[in-house]
């Protein structure tokens, strides 16, 4: 496990490193000098536009630069919001929360809608609960989730009036207007998880099913109800588990419009509003920090797989 | 699907059970049928597939033939006609400008599908050379072929096709490019698979043999092998790639106004969400038509076209 642990470790390194080569190079795809753009209303003076390049370092050389950047990346220093002249990585920090309450939310949204759905197929399959189940995700795979977003603000927020449109409440200032602000957006960003968790389930149902294990114990006796929920259900959760952990870190992204729609201050509408005031240090920060994010989870994933799985365990 | 025929219960020991699926599979092909027909023949039989295939030819033409059948100029604004409820006249309403729901969903079709297809088929031409290359060149070649793909892969798809995107500039052919460039590790990694697959195979070591060039072998050999799941696999694309400009044209990264794309006009009926609610409900509903449509599509083509995907 240890050996095979540093090898997996291993292999993240140079993912990472091509991805940092990868973010920085997107700073050359900008149209415009970033120069220019720093020096606002004083664009004009060639004195401010030399200062400001000589600060950035944007006089150097391209490889100069990226190893200026790296260095500073890898002491958590991921350069200075142009716009309100913070440190990137502070925004990151104090916006990952919100996302992060959002996320957990809908994971527990898509988990308590996906699992159950994909089992119910499984057992029944080809018979009207079945279709109606696949029919469900492929719903939730093919309706864009912001615009399901602006559906449910429709009829929950202005017909019905039950839930705020918009706004965020922090869980330690008052839950139950927090949860309030977050149920709709959480709902939004699970059921398109839900869809992808309750596809695999219903394969990996499947596939226990029809093992000898199962037919073993459906032999001997046992009530179908022991053999879908104590034999089936344990292996077929395996790769659901990891798949899981994965899936997680696509929330961060779906949480990207969800929050634009319900304006909730996250980690999406950070990056948004990067993009809008043309503050390509945030950009850049949320991007590789995203990146960071789901790497780690997919070695989690990974581990996991290890840790529940007892035959690769002593492999 | 039924019970296949001559299979008792499953309970046959595994090595039977695939000589048994094997000559079942084998009776029900009539002798001297092509695998395009038999796609076609299998394709045919799901139903829902081909209900999907008709709603996207119907997209298809809607989006060629959208100066002939919008009724009316989709930039024309009216003070006269501003945000008025759907009605005979204007069946999807007007917006805040006036101008007619109906025709703009229609001339939207056009930014949509067109995205759709194209920045697929931009994510094919990146991706499939390189993944061949990758997986027939082997060593240094594909160790960093894979791990920049690996690297791509490790950010999720929306948050690079905006980062792209907006370092881009915004306008319809960078969103384009963006989702091409976001949407090609997949193929990446696809076609290198199939290479390494199909480099073990016999025909390939023939063709080898006889002196191809690797290029030759490449695209004449292993090519036309890898097609199939290609095909699936750009057939789901599609459908990922339109929600994806409908995303970006939504954030104001894609489409600009005043020319009509689903996501700009989802994203311009925010803010009259409570005088006229019909601004928001007929762009999403097409998009999510459309998407379906190709999703559907999709998976018919891979229970048609993959001879060892079992209907599971």
């Amino acid at each position: 496990m240890g050996i095979w642990l540093l090898r997996r470790v291993g292999q993240v390194i140079p993912t990472l490193l091509i991805l940092s080569i990868l973010i920085f190079g997107l700073q050359q795809l900008m149209p415009g000098d970033p120069a220019v753009i720093l020096a606002g209303e004083e664009r004009g003076d060639p004195a401010v536009l030399a200062q400001i390049r000589a600060e950035l370092g944007l006089d150097r050389p391209i490889y100069r630069q990226y190893a200026i950047w790296m260095s500073k990346v890898l002491t958590g220093d991921f350069g200075f919001s142009w716009r309100i002249r913070v440190p990137v990585s502070e925004l990151i920090l104090a916006k990952l929360p919100v996302t992060f309450q959002l996320a957990s939310m809908a994971f527990v949204i898509a988990i308590l809608i996906g699992v159950p759905l994909g089992i119910l197929s499984a057992v029944r399959k080809d018979t009207p609960a079945d279709w109606a189940a696949n029919g469900i995700a492929l719903f939730g795979i093919s309706t864009p989730n912001f615009w399901l977003g602006i559906m449910m603000i429709l009829l929950f927020s202005v017909e019905l009036g039950w839930l705020p449109p918009s706004g965020y409440v922090p869980l330690t200032e008052d839950p139950v207007q927090s949860l309030a602000t977050t149920i709709m957006p959480a709902f939004v960003l699970g059921t398109g998880v839900a869809s992808v968790l309750m596809r695999h389930t219903r394969a990996a149902m499947l596939t226990a099913l029809s093992q000898d294990y199962v037919r073993t114990a459906r032999a001997k006796g046992l009530k179908e109800r022991v053999v879908v929920w104590k034999h089936a259900l344990r292996n077929a959760l395996i790769p659901v588990i990891t798949l899981g952990a994965i899936e997680f870190g696509r929330l961060l992204a779906g949480a990207v419009l969800t929050e634009q729609i319900f304006t909730i201050p996250g980690f999406g509408k950070l990056i948004v509003d990067a993009v809008f005031n043309r503050d390509y240090p945030v950009v850049q920060g949320v991007v590789l920090a995203t990146a960071l994010i789901f790497v780690l989870l997919s070695l989690v994933a990974d581990m996991l797989y290890m840790a529940i799985n007892p035959r690769l365990r002593n492999a | 699907m039924g019970t296949r025929p001559g299979r008792p219960g499953g309970a046959a020991p595994p090595q039977f059970r695939t000589i048994d699926a094997m000559s079942a599979t084998a009776a029900a092909i009539p002798a001297g049928e092509s695998p395009t027909r038999r796609a076609i023949r299998r394709f045919l039989r799901h139903r829902l597939a081909v209900f999907g295939l008709v709603v996207v030819l119907a997209f298809v033409l809607v989006a060629i033939l959208a100066p002939l059948i919008a009724p009316y100029d989709p930039l024309q604004t009216s003070w006269a006609r501003i945000r008025k409820p759907p009605s005979m006249e204007h069946w999807f309403g007007t917006d805040e400008n006036g101008r007619d729901v109906l025709s703009r969903v229609i001339w939207g079709a056009r930014a949509s599908m067109m995205a759709g297809v194209v920045s697929v088929l931009g994510a094919l031409l990146i991706g499939v050379p390189l993944g061949l290359l990758a997986g027939l060149a082997g060593g240094w070649t594909d160790a960093l072929i894979s791990r920049v793909a690996d690297a791509m892969l490790s950010v999720p798809f929306l948050i690079l096709a905006i980062a792209l995107a907006a370092f881009l500039g915004p306008a319809l052919e960078n969103a384009m490019l963006a989702i091409a460039i976001t949407a090609s590790p997949v193929f990446v990694r696809l076609s290198r698979g199939m290479a390494l697959d199909a480099k073990s195979t016999d025909w390939i070591e023939a063709a080898r043999a006889l002196g191809n060039p690797a290029w030759r072998t490449a695209f004449v050999h292993v090519l036309p092998n890898i097609i199939p799941p290609l095909l699936v696999q750009a057939t789901l694309a599609i459908a990922e790639a339109i929600i994806a400009e409908a995303a970006l044209s939504f954030l104001g990264l894609g489409q600009q106004p005043p020319n009509p794309s689903w996501g700009s006009m989802l994203n311009s009926s925010q803010r009259f969400l409570t005088q006229a609610p019909w601004l928001s409900i007929f762009p999403g509903l097409t998009i999510m038509v459309v998407v379906l449509a190709f999703n559907l599509m999709g998976d018919g083509l891979r229970d048609a076209l993959d001879p060892r995907a079992d209907k599971t």
